[in-house]
């Protein structure tokens, strides 16, 4: 008769949501759309951005020179770079943006004449992304300058080009894929799949509790047969299916659009990337994190019934967003290792623990202790909202 | 039949401190009769009828409903209760048919069961126009109608309205004071609270009077009307009321 009561309750408490256009869109179309959006989306308009800076001729002033006129001829000459002349007041010219970049060439450079360690200054705005390109192209020009004035020098001299560079340095990725991808994109992962337990969670919580006190059909249902633990644990139930739909969606989502940003980046530069994620894995995290996603929907069911209307759950289930965005967001900082006394911390475990798990570690002792205490937590959340929905005062506060 | 013994109720307010809202009510409702609960704002009727529905435990006291004591069996009591007041609302993303199913199904119905009950029912109250229209799209006649429906689908033998006709237009209250009169023909026992007195006179067949949380007075109209020695009914609440010196003010939380 129980499961019944409760499958009764959610089945309802489904309809009904499925009806509601809040729901859906927070539910459903938010975490499909939002990751096409912030990765594909911008990053398209970023590529788009740096692909035109690349493309845009530089306007570049040159100080001094007078002496090499040879290097100022071949800089003018260079691709993308317009040489424009005036007055020296290169500062407010590239702060004003009217010219990108300036470079000061030292006296006797084309000579050689005692000028081997005088520097080529390039004067530059570094937070302005034109300005950083046409500096990188001064730049790449000294560069080849330097590199053709050394060979010369060799063959003079008579001796190989290795006399320069006498052996290269080269660095070699030895980790598996699956490990560079706990390391790189693993946090960001753990962090979405968190975050979207709880706002998958939070709209339906709260329709469900004080949107019933709102709409006045809380004392409908209490006027009803079913006992107030069936009742809440078929919202309960509900509020955990919007919040691991939203976090499945949102994975899901996330691996579709790096699968197409990274189509895009192999197709134009034909090389591959060294990540890895396997469904074992992103399996394995969903696994960790459906106690924590219970945790969340009976705390949210809690803190939401506390309030009088839609409005009022909203003013008190904000904040606890700062709350789990800390914990989560560690994840994804440098150096943060499990520990035997943070696997005991709820949201920093499941997500350094998740970490883990998309770089292919798995420490059964921590997965068994983090998978424990979190259902530990999530039991007690559940716990203290079954016991919220007995008591008058919370029910009908006035 | 209805048994309230000694029923109180006290709520704890962090300004005023504990709040008596309803104290030692005792009273008896029968089957196929309407007791009327008549007590102006505040009074306590709410919160007794709340007890009586176990939606409020007693702090006090207690009651049989239809042989069910209310503290030790609520669920039971609220399989054998309908329950409408105008707190009572219908769930806006539901149908009409969806609406009284839920509560069908809540109660315990079997499926087929369930069937012939809302057939009969939306045959008996006409409402198989609307029947699969969302209850946010039904106009207040229509909703009061569901209402009832949703109270009626488990055949209960004991109604509770609470102030039913508050705030409706005349067509919608007077679908309600049918409803209530057929409750008395079908032999279910009725309470019923209310501050009006064309209510009263129209449909009541005992008349509790409460006030500040105490039942100050019980009888048929006619026995009321010859103990005070007033025909308006009015007059009698006023009477009842004025000379009830409270010694402790309760109020009612709703």
């Amino acid at each position: 008769m129980s499961a019944r009561n409760i499958g009764i309750v959610y089945r309802k408490e489904l309809l009904e949501a499925l009806r509601d256009r809040r729901t859906l869109i927070s539910t459903i179309l938010v975490p499909i759309l939002l990751f096409p959006i912030l990765t594909v989306g911008v990053g398209f308009v970023i590529a788009d951005l740096i692909e035109k800076a690349d493309r845009e001729p530089a306007r570049i002033m040159i100080l001094g020179g007078t002496d090499s006129p040879a290097i100022v001829s071949s800089l003018a000459k260079s691709k993308n770079l317009i040489v424009v002349s005036g007055p020296a007041n290169y500062v407010d010219l590239i702060s004003n943006k009217k010219i990108r970049a300036a470079v000061e060439i030292p006296p006797g450079l084309q000579s050689g004449a005692g000028t081997d360690f005088a520097p080529v200054k390039i004067y530059m705005s570094s937070g302005d992304l034109k300005s950083t390109t046409a500096a990188k192209r001064i730049e790449d020009f000294f560069n080849d300058y330097r590199d053709n004035l050394a060979r010369n020098r060799l063959t003079v001299q008579k001796l190989p080009a290795s006399f320069l560079k006498p052996f290269v340095i080269k660095q070699q990725n030895v980790v598996s894929a699956e490990k560079v991808a706990g390391e790189t994109v693993g946090g960001i992962i753990t962090y979405l799949v968190i975050i979207m337990c709880l706002t998958g969670a939070m709209y339906p919580a709260m329709d469900l509790t004080a949107g019933e006190k709102e709409r006045a059909t809380m004392e409908t249902i209490l006027s009803s047969p079913i006992s107030r633990t069936h009742l809440v644990l078929g919202k309960f139930l509900l509020v955990l299916t919007a919040s691991l739909v939203t976090a499945a969606l949102s994975v899901t989502s996330m691996g579709v659009s790096s699968w197409v940003i990274q189509h895009f980046q192999d197709q134009s530069s034909g090389s591959t990337m060294h990540i890895k994620i396997g469904l074992g894995a992103v399996l394995a995290v969903f696994l960790v994190a459906l106690p924590l996603a219970v945790m969340f929907s009976a705390a949210l069911l809690t803190i939401a019934l506390f309030a009088k209307s839609y409005k009022e759950a909203q003013s008190y289930i904000s904040p606890l967003m700062i709350v789990v965005v800390v914990p989560a967001i560690a994840a994804m900082l440098p150096g943060i290792e499990l520990t035997p006394r943070l696997s005991l911390v709820p949201i920093l475990n499941v997500s350094l623990l998740c970490k883990d798990l998309i770089a292919g570690n798995y420490h059964w002792n921590s997965i068994a202790l983090i998978f424990l205490s979190t259902c530990l937590y999530g039991g007690a959340a559940i716990f203290i909202a079954v016991k919220m929905f007995h008591r008058e005062s919370v029910l009908f506060r006035s | 039949m209805i048994e309230a013994r000694s029923l109180s109720k006290r709520f704890h307010d962090k300004k005023r401190g504990e709040i008596c809202a309803v104290e030692n009510v005792s009273f008896t409702c029968r089957p196929g009769s309407i007791y009327g609960l008549l007590g102006a704002n505040g009074a306590g009727k709410t919160t007794t009828l709340r007890m009586l529905a176990t939606i409020l435990e007693p702090s006090d006291g207690t009651a049989l409903v239809f042989g069910h004591d209310i503290v030790e069996h609520p669920e039971k009591v609220r399989s054998s209760v309908g329950f409408l007041s105008t707190a009572t609302a219908l769930y806006p993303r539901l149908t009409a048919e969806e609406m009284v199913e839920y509560f069908g199904r809540l109660n315990g119905l079997d499926e087929a069961t369930l069937k012939k009950r809302i057939d009969d029912i939306f045959d008996r109250l006409d409402m198989n126009s609307f029947r699969d229209r969302r209850c946010d799209k039904l106009s207040t006649g229509m909703k009061q109608k569901t209402s009832i429906a949703r109270t009626l689908v488990h055949d209960p033998p004991v109604m509770i309205f609470d102030e039913p006709t508050l705030g409706l237009d005349i067509m919608a209250a007077r679908t309600i004071v049918a409803f209530i009169r057929e409750c008395r023909q079908a032999g279910k026992t009725v309470i019923l609270s209310t501050h009006v007195m064309s209510e009263v006179e129209k449909l009541c067949d005992v008349i509790g009077v409460i006030h500040n949380g105490s039942l100050l007075a019980e009888g048929t109209p006619t026995r009321l009307r010859e103990e005070y020695q007033e025909k308006d009914l009015e007059e009698i609440f006023v009477k009842i009321v004025t000379a009830h010196v409270a010694p402790h003010a309760g109020v009612e939380v709703s």
